[in-house]
């Protein structure tokens, strides 16, 4: 008789474990869909005040780029700013700081205040081994939580290194978590005229950039829920 | 300046070969071949100069004494910007920096792109713009042939691009006011 009841009791709980787990998983899922369609539309409130953002640099042309969208972006609605290049990326990171010193002694703020500047570990050096790479992705995923834990920002900017990867996925998780909503705008570089970069591709698939900016016609038509803006350069 | 070497300045017209931060051995013994050498004083240029990056291909420098082209070259410089400023015609790899420097300076341009890379999704952004007649595209193999067919009053100039639709764009999704 007691055996009887510690049998259909275990079950009972199994049944309950089960249960709750595949309701959290829907309501996970739930969720992940709701971040996905709230993302693909504008905010619904009109901007009250600045934005918090986060420009992700790459190397060469990738940073021009960037810089030449920073430009005509309104330095007083984005702030503050944070920049981030690859740890073996040296030049990015001088060239934006040139940029926001440049900013502060035209309004005469004190330098200090110009933009915040951050490095981050690569995923994967080009050439390095398959093995190490597992390792330096992790170290790269760690490194990125922990700097998005700091930053948190609302606005996230970026063109294509793979450094934006870690990152964009990462804020995608703090949306689902709630922990903080960053809208994700992603500009393929103007080298991509018929295809799309792996991480264009990517962010684009798997709906994480809540704009994906093209700058040539064709990837438009091969793409429809990118926006089509003509080159930046 | 004597009046001599200023006619020599006038006269000067430089071929500036650049493979940025690459290594384009290809290109470079392609620009060094005899053939190239010839096709380019026949169009009259004077001088050549090259910017190696990080090749292992030496061309033969010359003084171009005897009527020839004058052969020059280096491996890198902090900055092109001066070396496209004073050429007349530009051969550079098909980075996207190096093209646009270049179509900013109007200068004309021929890109070569190096089929010995792996993911060449810069022969793309060579093409579309050949494609619209904003320069020529060429491979190693077949430069000698372009650069000998080229016309370059066919080339029309680029326009410089514009990044103020995006900001529009991402003001626009976060709610801001437009200007």
């Amino acid at each position: 008789m007691d055996k009887g009841n510690g049998c259909s009791f275990s079950a009972v709980t199994s049944t309950a474990i089960i249960s709750s787990v595949i309701f959290v998983i829907t309501l996970i899922l739930v969720r992940v869909l709701f971040v996905i369609y709230c993302s693909s539309r504008p905010m619904s409130r009109r901007a009250q005040k600045p934005v918090s953002t986060l420009i992700i640099l790459g190397s060469g042309g990738h940073t021009a780029e960037m810089l030449d969208l920073l430009a005509v972006l309104q330095k007083d609605r984005f702030y503050p700013r944070f920049y981030i290049a690859a740890a073996t990326d040296n030049m990015s990171l001088q060239k934006a700081e040139l940029l926001e010193n440049s900013l502060a002694a035209e309004k005469g703020t004190p330098i200090t205040n110009a933009g915040k500047f951050m490095k981050i570990y690569r995923s994967r050096e080009v050439g390095q081994s398959y093995i190490t790479s597992i390792w330096t992705t992790l170290v790269a995923m760690v490194h990125a939580l922990w700097l998005m834990i700091k930053i948190r920002p609302e606005v996230i900017l970026c063109n294509g290194p793979g450094t934006c990867i870690p990152i964009c996925a990462i804020a995608f998780v703090f949306k689902v978590l709630g922990i903080r909503w960053s809208s994700i705008f992603y500009v393929e570089s103007i080298a991509r005229v018929r295809r799309l970069s792996l991480s264009g591709l990517l962010l684009y698939k798997l709906r994480i950039a809540d704009q994906l900016f093209v700058q040539w016609p064709r990837l438009q038509q091969q793409y429809p829920r990118a926006i089509y803006v003509g080159r930046l350069m | 300046m004597g009046d001599r070497e200023e006619e020599e300045e006038g006269r000067r017209r430089v071929v500036f070969v650049t493979v940025g931060t690459t290594r384009f051995d290809a290109l470079v013994s392609a620009v060094d071949s005899e053939n190239v050498r010839k096709v380019l004083a026949a169009k009259g240029y004077t001088h050549l100069l090259i910017q190696l990056g990080r090749g292992s291909y030496l061309p033969t420098k010359s003084d171009g004494d005897d009527g020839s082209l004058a052969v020059d070259y280096f491996t890198f410089s902090s900055s092109i910007a001066d070396y496209l400023r004073s050429a007349s015609l530009v051969i550079s790899h098909a980075g996207s920096g190096s093209i646009f420097e270049t179509l900013r300076l109007c200068k004309p341009l021929v890109v070569v792109v190096n089929e010995d890379l792996m993911d060449n999704h810069q022969s793309e952004l060579a093409e579309e713009l050949a494609e619209r007649k904003h320069l020529y595209y060429a491979r190693p193999q077949n430069l000698y042939q372009t650069l000998a067919d080229m016309d370059l009053n066919t080339l029309l100039p680029y326009s410089p691009g514009d990044a103020t639709p995006v900001a529009k764009h991402i003001n626009r999704f976060l709610g801001f006011p437009d200007d």
